[in-house]
């Protein structure tokens, strides 16, 4: 599997990060050394091999439906790079 | 008494529960020991006054006679411990500026049984690295150097600052967080002792995440006793983690018997990898030989799929961290990009994310989105996902045959000089996970433990890895092996 | 339980410039679970906070946050499985979907897509004229509700209200089963009341508790058949989404002109592209949401922060033990204890509040005369009121007392709805109005004699006429039910008048 520069610049679209165009190449040379070296997964046979699931033994808990937390409208806000009126403000979304 | 910064915590803790010092002296010995630290780069934001008022409060509980394990105990937290109103970055520039209205768990579990937090600890950007060379507040730096050579040295990473940290007695332990080794790796760096626990026993609660599966919280110590003291403090069930193993957490320090008789250490030949350097040849025989002079059997066994543990990791991981880390758009916390005229959303995400993230963590966020992306979860994700269950197995067989613990070097080299993989491709720095990232995998407890020092004069650490859940055993088959390496050499200080 | 049996309804035909198309319709219906807490966090699910009040860090996604599973949602969509005759799944998981959105915190949003709570199930959909469709429900899962961008308070920027992130929300997917917009809306009309009576969701669909994403593709006729014979997809024309549908009559215009604008294309020579789209109610048509289909790559993979969600048989049959009878079954128990007509039955069984009230009124009476009394008199007095079953002033029993008073004769069907409409409006006791007020009916014949020969000796004019023509009758019933106020029998009253005329 090689990545090209319009894959790469694909993905950095999906993954909210811009990059250059200048910096594609580069970046796909990364990928793919990257990748090469994943390639080594395919000598593993994993017939019938289930993908774990997860590493513990553990059931999932389920807590009470009891209402806790929240009504801490300045704690949430308080780190925002832009709140107006107890809202986060972003540049506008066209929808 | 010695310089109160250089006491291990046992030692500090049994001082000051004599009477012999106080909190707040050991503290302010630590404090200044920071101050004239300046040049290891190891603790980024400092918070001397809430030390030293933490540092009080301890003492008055002390006179009290009411002093929990770690009461008055003066510790670091890595940066990627959200603590309250303490900036939490985890080294990186997307969280400048962000002041948690939180407490981590393990860090509340810590301020609860009365450690005294100094400050927070450089790490690698999102505890992504090995190296600490890909932090925002630049490399942390090793304490420890070659003989006759003033380069600087790469204490390690992710958790290069809490390595560096203790092993230059700026302070007597510090919290390190492991996803592929960061704990471990930098503890075998510095001559120090780092166990990254069972998957599920520390909370992972109020931790920045990197890979969700693999992530633990470990102490980095001096001493063995001092991490089943710090473990202990810690450890323990948190129903905000649902990961977070509810089970009773046993007294670690009490198990350390040393007394390792007629335990099974196995040998997995598969770590014996081609080019690898004699010196840590030698010093894996040599902790066999230890091992086995105290009474341990020895056994030679297989972990087949231990070749593969790297590539997965490299999948897995960056997938998971592709997904932690979309939460860091500049909407809610931390950086936000200035915008050109015309700007909207997608610029604001992209600009904030390109400012926020260093070249390394962009570039697994995106190999992450990648392995993730249509058509080839299956072919990456998912068939890393059953080598994952084939390294678990090959665990779970070797302990089903009756092994107690497994002896492993902990790094493939002593540390290396800040700068050198500068021009190495990213897959030459990932190999020095190779012998820790299998542990991640398999959720398993992993302690690295220093072992002696290589011609260079850096020290060189060894691992042993345990059954789940049996850190107990672990760190008195560990304590055993610190006994018999008999490792005291500290750095010459030159900072 | 009986079964209610009915025709399958004719799918809807639209004829098209050159030929007659079908419409294949499918459903994923968003119901918001009844709870007091959200999915993953512990804050409140109440509607109408002040912005960002009903937030945790966790649905702020902090750093470091962690999800934690609210029991309850999860026995909701248990219980909203075995509604449906669902299979329940006891091994489920979590994943992320990833894409990124301001009101989308964690820049995923926590689904079930490759293991479910619920898998296969079904849903009876009535149509009102002896015929109903039964659509296949292909699974629930469960998973959390986004925040709120709002777009209208400032020129150049959006805001956003995290309240509603992180809501648990059971997304109901059908097969393709639907035929038709009216089949499409009575589906989700459906839906809404079994969910209604189980609990699980409120169905308050204007603030937004119940949203429906339309999926809508084009057939010719006997194409739909070969896919049902098959279940090949390819036999069915390309899908497009109409997403975040709020109100049956929007859905079903939506359908009718999403429709329209396939079949022009198709028959132009062109290609219906599947994608998503936005119904405009001001201009009736249907547009792309280019904005959700660029690079929409969601990147699914099992949420590592959550274990698998693993339940326990004995937790399904308790709460399969304390479902509440069903539309289905009791509207089928209606048809069959109380012999009512279907619509009657209908009308009864819509909501649980009228059916109790119903059922409690013809505990013990005539149930078609309660269902005439509670639909008719009382449903239609409180819709003049723009009131509610709940909220009636008459209570079951006093409706019952005057459905005991006619039955006995204590009083007519007309003076009956007097003594409603004081019960109504007092809430006093039907029995205990009609003794004070003097409303009982007069059955002494010698007293209605009494009266019938004081009108015939008042109106020998009349009297002669009404000897020609029986049919003037009438006019003597009538003066002796004024001189009587209402209250003689009319049956006597007729009897007696006919006696008397008698040449």
């Amino acid at each position: 599997m090689s990545i090209d520069e319009s894959t790469a610049a694909r993905v950095a679209k999906l993954a909210r990060i811009k990059v250059e165009p200048e910096a594609l190449p580069a970046l796909a040379g990364e990928f793919n050394t990257i990748l090469g070296f994943i390639e080594q997964l395919n000598e593993v046979n994993v017939d019938g091999v289930e993908p774990m699931t997860s590493v513990t033994p553990q059931v999932l808990k389920r807590r009470a439906d009891v209402v806790a937390d929240g009504d801490q409208q300045a704690k949430v806000l308080a780190n925002a790079p832009d709140a107006r009126e107890g809202f986060f403000a972003v540049p506008k979304v066209v929808e | 008494m010695a310089d109160l910064n250089t006491l291990t915590l046992a030692q500090a803790r049994d001082a000051l529960r004599k009477g012999e010092t106080t909190a707040q002296e050991l503290t302010q010995s630590c404090l200044t020991a920071i101050e004239g630290a300046a040049a290891l780069n190891a603790f980024v934001h400092h918070t001397p006054e809430r030390a030293l008022e933490a540092a009080a409060a301890a003492d008055a509980r002390l006179a009290k006679g009411d002093a929990p394990a770690m009461c008055g105990l003066p510790i670091g937290i890595k940066d990627l411990f959200c603590t309250k109103g303490v900036p939490s970055q985890a080294g990186s520039r997307i969280l400048e500026g962000f002041l948690p209205q939180y407490e981590s768990t393990v860090s509340q579990n810590l301020l609860d049984s009365g450690a005294v937090m100094l400050g927070k600890l450089n790490m690698d950007e999102f505890a992504m690295g090995s190296s600490n060379e890909t932090s925002v507040y630049g490399d942390a730096v090793n304490p420890w150097r070659r003989k006759d050579d003033s380069a600087a040295l790469t204490p390690g990473g992710s958790s290069g600052g809490s390595a560096a940290a203790v092993a230059a007695d700026l302070c007597l332990a510090a919290t390190g967080t492991d996803t592929g080794g960061s704990i471990r790796q930098p503890a075998a760096f510095t001559g120090t002792v780092g166990i990254k626990p069972t998957y599920g026993r520390c909370s992972r609660w109020g931790i920045v995440a990197f890979a969700s599966s693999l992530d633990q919280a470990g102490p980095m110590t001096k001493t063995v006793r001092d991490a089943a003291i710090m473990l202990g403090a810690m450890a323990g069930h948190d129903p905000k983690d649902s990961t977070s193993a509810d089970l009773p957490v046993p007294d670690f320090e009490a198990a350390l018997t040393g007394d390792i008789r007629g335990k099974k250490i196995g040998i997995p030949k598969e770590y014996r990898m081609e080019g690898m350097p004699a010196e840590i040849e030698k010093l894996w025989a040599d902790g066999v030989a230890m091992l086995k002079d105290a009474g341990a059997q020895i056994v030679d066994i297989s972990l087949p799929h231990t070749k593969y543990a790297l590539p997965a990791y490299y999948v897995i991981a960056p997938a998971e961290a592709s997904s932690n880390l979309a939460r860091y758009d500049g909407v809610r916390y931390g950086h936000r990009a200035a915008l050109d005229q015309g700007d909207g959303i997608t610029e604001m995400y992209e600009k904030t994310r390109a400012e926020g993230f260093g070249p390394e963590v962009q570039r697994r966020v995106m190999v992450g989105t990648y392995v993730l992306s249509a058509g080839f979860y299956d072919a990456y994700y998912n068939r890393a996902r059953r080598v994952r269950t084939l390294i678990k197995k090959d665990f779970e067989d070797v302990f089903a045959d009756g092994v107690d613990a497994i002896l492993t070097p902990a790094t493939p080299s002593s540390a290396f000089a800040l700068g050198q993989m500068k021009d190495a491709d990213p897959v030459a720095m990932y190999l020095n996970d190779v012998f820790t990232v299998t542990v991640n995998l398999a959720g398993l407890p992993g302690v690295a433990v220093p072992a002696g020092l290589d011609a260079n004069g850096l020290p060189l650490g060894l691992q042993l890895i345990g059954r789940p859940w049996a850190e107990a055993d672990l760190l008195s088959t560990a304590y055993a092996l610190e006994q018999a390496a008999g490792f005291v050499a500290k750095p010459d200080k030159w900072w | 339980m009986l079964d209610l049996t009915y025709d399958t309804p004719k799918p809807r035909v639209i004829a098209g410039a050159k030929y007659d198309w079908e419409l294949v319709i499918g459903m994923e219906v968003h119901a918001q679970v009844s709870s007091n807490a959200k999915l993953f966090s512990a804050a409140s699910t109440k509607f109408g906070a002040e912005p960002n009040a009903n937030v945790s860090f966790v649905d702020a996604a902090m750093p470091g946050m962690l999800p934690t599973i609210n029991e309850y949602c999860v026995e909701q969509a248990v219980r909203t499985g075995l509604g449906l005759k669902a299979d329940i799944n006891l091994h489920s998981a979590f994943d992320r979907k990833n894409y990124f959105y301001p009101d989308l915190p964690q820049g995923y949003q926590i689904s079930q897509l490759y293991h479910p709570i619920v898998g296969e199930g079904e849903v009876l959909v009535e149509m009102g004229d002896g015929t109903a469709r039964l659509v296949r429900v292909e699974r629930i899962h469960l998973e959390q509700d986004a925040g709120k961008s709002i777009h209208d308070m400032d020129p150049n920027m959006s805001f956003v209200d995290l309240n509603r992130t992180g809501v648990a929300l059971m997304e109901i997917v059908s097969r393709p089963d639907i035929r038709g917009p009216e089949e499409a809306a009575a589906y989700l009309g459906k839906l809404r009341q079994i969910l209604r009576y189980l609990g699980t969701c409120d169905g308050n669909m204007q603030s937004g508790s119940m949203r429906a994403d339309v999926n809508v593709s084009i057939c010719r006729p006997g194409d739909y058949e070969k896919y049902q014979a098959t279940q090949d997809f390819s036999h069915l024309g390309t899908r497009c989404e109409i997403k975040n549908m709020n109100s049956m009559r929007f859905i079903q215009a939506a359908i009718e002109v999403e429709a329209k604008r396939q079949i022009a294309i198709v028959e132009a020579g062109g290609a219906v592209q599947q994608e998503t789209r936005l119904y405009d109610p001001d201009r009736n048509e249907t547009r792309s949401m280019r904005s959700k289909e660029e690079a929409h790559d969601y990147r699914y993979f099992p949420d590592p922060d959550l274990l698998p969600l693993v339940i326990e048989q004995a937790w399904v049959d308790h709460i399969g033990a304390t479902l509440p009878e069903l539309p289905d079954a009791k509207k089928a128990r209606f048809l069959n204890d109380f012999g009512l007509t279907d619509y009657d039955a209908s009308v009864l069984t819509a909501d649980l509040d009228s059916a109790g009230y119903f059922e409690a009124v013809a505990q013990g009476r005539d149930g078609k005369m309660a269902a005439n009394w509670v639909i008719n008199e009382l449903f239609g007095r409180l819709k003049k009121d723009e009131s509610t079953i709940t909220q009636s002033p008459v209570s079951p029993g006093q409706l019952g007392q005057i459905i005991d008073l006619i039955a006995s004769d204590a009083i007519s069907g007309k003076i009956a709805k007097d003594v409603f409409e004081i019960s109504y409006t007092t809430g006093r006791d039907p029995a205990e109005i009609v003794e004070t007020e003097g409303m009982k009916q007069v059955t002494d014949t010698g007293a209605i004699e009494a009266a019938v020969n004081d009108i015939i000796a008042a109106n020998p004019d009349q009297v002669a006429k009404a000897r020609e023509n029986p049919k003037l009758a009438g006019w003597f019933v009538g003066q002796v039910m004024k001189a009587t106020g209402g209250k003689a029998n009319p049956k006597a009253v007729n009897q007696i008048v006919a006696a008397k005329l008698k040449p």
